[in-house]
């Protein structure tokens, strides 16, 4: 077992972890952070994203143990007084969801590339082919990023 | 898909790295992890020891080093792509390599070491005549990538870092083919000109995913002699007509 001291949407924990255990697993499991959705394991479909240190990262491609440290935000900690993001704000808008197990990671990826200025189009197109929609909902999300891009 | 179980060390510097990869005939240097925990998670890997590199000092620096840019290790395909540093070349293929969320925490020197033949900064490193730093010497790009997955890395040697010519003067175009954004290309094409007068004075053009590495070839004519990999998703004719539509592209914006 490996000691693990981080924060989690604000919040600091402290835990014995094996090294093999996933950020998503951790996430998940052992805090009961199940706004992070696990879908493919294997960083093809964007699903587990998260923020470590400010950054967009496959929670599923990270071991816990690398984030030793670090401070991690899900999606549970976009907002915390209970009011929407102008991001979700604009995914409830433009119906950016069907079923949802997909949105958590399209928060979060959305999230990071917003960060570094107004994205095109073309750049919110180019960041959603590492993000998985399978009720193939692209064209309002790309609509609902493009919104909270501009405001 | 979870990864199996292994030891798990986070050494704070070159010595102990390289000391602790000595101990474990099958350690696994863990980096970004991009490739790495796939691997471990569908278990085509079961390495007894992970040495991580998260903390080793010294590896995250770009800078100017005489005629080249020396990019460490641990620097992330992020870093590299923002840097005003980067070349030229790498900074159009950077947007090709995995997916925009993976490049976050995938590292140029995870890239190197890792070696897929369809790796498009493998491709970029060959094409400018970089080379590859580790703890013991400096190897030559071209020699540094055996073969898919391969590298002419020995036991207990380690990446450190990666130098990249500027080639000043020069010109550069990045091609790639694949089927879906973010996938592994099919074919990917490299080029850097020299020009005097408006005439190729100079040229080093490579390929990558149609052969077992990054191969430079010495003109467009010696694509239709090459022997090229086929796939499941393409035959080597395909792949031989593709890459030669990438090539006349790459050649036609690197020369315009």
């Amino acid at each position: 077992m490996t000691h693990l001291e981080l924060t989690v949407n604000g919040r600091r924990y402290r835990e014995e972890v094996e090294p093999r255990l996933l950020l998503s697993d951790f996430l998940r499991h052992t805090l009961g952070l199940t706004g992070t959705h696990v879908g493919c394991e294997h960083g093809v479909c964007g699903a587990c994203t998260v923020h470590v240190d400010g950054l967009a990262t496959r929670s599923c491609l990270t071991l816990a143990v690398q984030v030793d440290g670090a401070e991690v935000e899900t999606v549970e900690g976009l907002t915390r007084d209970g009011a929407l993001t102008a991001l979700q704000q604009a995914f409830h808008e433009h119906g950016a969801l069907q079923c949802g197990f997909c949105t958590p990671g399209m928060l979060m990826a959305a999230a990071d590339l917003l960060a570094r200025g107004r994205p095109t189009r073309e750049e919110i197109v180019d960041m959603l082919s590492g993000q998985i929609c399978r009720c193939t909902g692209y064209e309002p999300i790309v609509r609902a990023i493009e919104q909270a891009a501009a405001s | 898909m979870k990864p199996p179980r292994f030891e798990y060390a986070r050494p704070e510097s070159l010595e102990e790295a390289v000391a602790l990869l000595a101990e474990g005939e099958d350690a696994k240097v863990l980096a970004g992890g991009q490739s790495l925990v796939p691997a471990l998670n569908m278990r085509l890997l079961r390495p007894s020891l992970l040495v991580d590199l998260g903390r080793v000092r010294g590896l995250d620096r770009i800078e100017a080093r005489n005629s080249s840019v020396a990019v460490g290790a641990r620097v992330t395909q992020r870093a590299f792509a923002e840097s005003p540093l980067v070349p030229p070349l790498a900074a159009e293929a950077l947007p090709h390599v995995g997916h925009y969320v993976t490049r976050n925490r995938g590292t140029v020197g995870g890239s190197i070491a890792h070696a897929d033949a369809a790796a498009e900064l493998s491709l970029c490193l060959v094409v400018l005549g970089g080379s590859v730093v580790t703890n013991r010497r400096t190897i030559p790009a071209e020699e540094f990538f055996v073969g898919h997955f391969t590298t002419a890395l020995e036991p207990g040697e380690l990446v450190v870092e990666t130098l990249w010519p500027r080639l000043d003067g020069w010109r550069f175009a990045f091609e790639e083919f694949a089927q879906r954004r973010g996938d592994y290309g099919l074919s990917l094409v490299a080029v850097a000109l020299r020009l005097e007068d408006g005439v190729v004075a100079e040229s080093r053009l490579g390929l990558a995913s149609v052969t077992d590495r990054p191969t430079l070839v010495a003109d467009a004519e010696a694509v239709e002699s090459l022997e090229l990999w086929g796939n499941l998703h393409a035959s080597p004719d395909y792949l031989r007509n593709l890459t030669r539509i990438l090539v006349a592209r790459a050649v036609a914006r690197a020369a315009a």
